[in-house]
């Protein structure tokens, strides 16, 4: 499936799918392809009357139709909708459980993070971690406070034990820490002003960040 | 590590995909006007008028005859040739692409643009057969056969040469060489005024699209054509798929 172009026109979505899947020796069948893409609706539709979207889950559905033992993304959710983003993942996930491989590359972590069992990160062409999401976000070790706290100069509070960052963000701050124990005692004894208080482990982010600057 | 599995190597007929091509190709209406509606308007403009002339300009042959025939020439041609523009439209969006990683085979690729080539011609020969028989055109079923199979013949080098176009240039300079090159063809060729002497015969009787037009002497019996004709046309037919096959593994990077 390739991350960029658009479809011949002048066929329906369905005619398009069966066209591909007359072009493979063992294809899938025609309506469980359109099923699985989500495309059931637009079925009938030409395509070149599609949206930006719907023709990228035209052309999953004909990667679909191959029935690939391993299928290849190339930035695959690039033009779509949130909706369509959100079906194309569950589609995806689907396709996974039937014992298939689904290898993609995008530059959007979150959804590395809720859809890939095993990330590879690369930096400068060397592949810098490989291992499942939980275990990469767990290798960098910082976890993030987020508290509303107005009038504390950053510096003060980038001082407290346990934290190494602080940025404020209107009434709210973000500390970045080493150890958030330490630091959520210090900072609610100090502050006891401070409220709506949460504590997030790294995000794949912040682990790409902190594992690819060193490279 | 164990030795791979040789990949499978199962062909696909590729008769689907030629149907679906056919189905595209009579789907869209924007073509189908120009290349079927414009040598029809053309015909009744040019030989409406002359509808009683029966030897046009010494060449035996009546005008609805001479006319139906030069502009059969003429809109099959731009058939042929049209599908230079959609495959450079198909380049465009990335679906050559796309089929180059299918099994499909490039003779079975070539094959489709070729039969849709020919099926977009036939239906342009068939309006214009009607369109001529309206003005009394009246020749014998042998002699239409005869007709359109030279005519059929007389196209080959013109399915090698929209192949050709196609996979050379891309969508912005296709309409101006397809329309240009048929243009030319069509004047050298007689499809406006026969071309009964002279520089421009002696031209004329290099190119395909002469002896499509030469098609309308069946009608006087004997032969339309002899070797020249049919040396000239596969000559073209020659050179020209090979240009087609050249400029087709370029852009395809496929042997």
């Amino acid at each position: 499936m390739l991350q960029t172009g658009f479809l011949i026109r002048d066929l329906s979505v369905r005619e398009l799918v069966t066209m591909f899947a007359s072009l493979y020796p063992k294809p899938l069948d025609v309506d469980e392809a359109i099923e699985l893409a989500g495309l059931e609706g637009l079925a009938g539709q030409r395509t070149q009357k599609l949206s930006g979207g719907e023709t990228q889950r035209t052309r999953f559905a004909l990667a679909l139709v191959t029935d690939p033992d391993l299928l290849v993304l190339d930035e695959p959710t690039v033009a779509m909708d949130v909706e369509s983003r959100r079906s194309f993942w569950v589609a995806m996930r689907e396709f996974a459980t039937r014992g298939k491989t689904v290898l993609f590359a995008t530059h959007y972590l979150d959804e590395a993070d809720q859809n890939a069992d095993r990330i590879v990160l690369m930096a400068h062409g060397k592949i810098v971690v490989d291992g499942p999401p939980t275990e990469i976000k767990a290798r960098v070790g910082t976890r993030t406070i987020r508290v509303t706290l107005p009038d504390v100069a950053e510096a003060e509070l980038a001082s407290l034990p346990g934290v190494s960052t602080a940025t404020r963000h209107g009434a709210s701050v973000a500390l970045v820490c080493t150890d958030s124990d330490a630091a959520l005692r210090a900072l609610l004894t100090a502050y006891p002003a401070a409220r709506d208080v949460e504590v997030a482990g790294a995000g794949l982010e912040d682990a790409f960040i902190e594992l690819t600057s060193g490279a | 590590m164990p030795a791979l599995p040789a990949p499978e190597r199962e062909t696909v007929t590729g008769l689907a995909y030629t149907r679906f091509e056919l189905r595209r190709t009579f789907r869209n209406r924007r073509f189908l006007f120009f290349s079927l509606g414009f040598p029809i308007a053309l015909f009744f403009l040019i030989a409406g008028p002359n509808k009683g002339e029966h030897d046009l300009g010494g060449t035996g042959i009546s005008a609805p005859l001479y006319y139906m025939v030069a502009l059969a020439s003429f809109g099959t041609m731009m058939g042929m040739v049209s599908t230079g523009a959609r495959i450079a439209g198909e380049r465009q969006v990335g679906w050559t692409r796309q089929l180059r990683v299918t099994p499909l085979s490039s003779v079975a690729y070539l094959r489709a643009k070729v039969i849709t080539a020919y099926a977009t011609a036939a239906a342009s020969v068939a309006a214009l057969y009607v369109a001529g028989a309206s003005l009394g055109v009246s020749i014998s079923a042998g002699r239409w056969a005869e007709m359109t199979l030279l005519i059929a013949i007389g196209l080959m080098p013109f399915a090698a040469l929209g192949i050709f176009l196609g996979h050379l240039l891309n969508v912005d300079s296709i309409g101006p060489a397809t329309g240009g090159s048929v243009t030319i063809l069509a004047f050298v060729g007689g499809t406006w005024f026969p071309v009964t002497s002279g520089v421009l015969r002696a031209i004329g009787r290099c190119v395909p699209s002469y002896w499509l037009v030469q098609a309308a002497h069946v009608a006087l019996g004997g032969s339309a054509w002899g070797m020249r004709g049919f040396a000239t046309v596969i000559g073209w037919t020659i050179v020209l798929t090979a240009a087609a096959a050249w400029a087709y593994r370029r852009d395809t990077g496929r042997t």
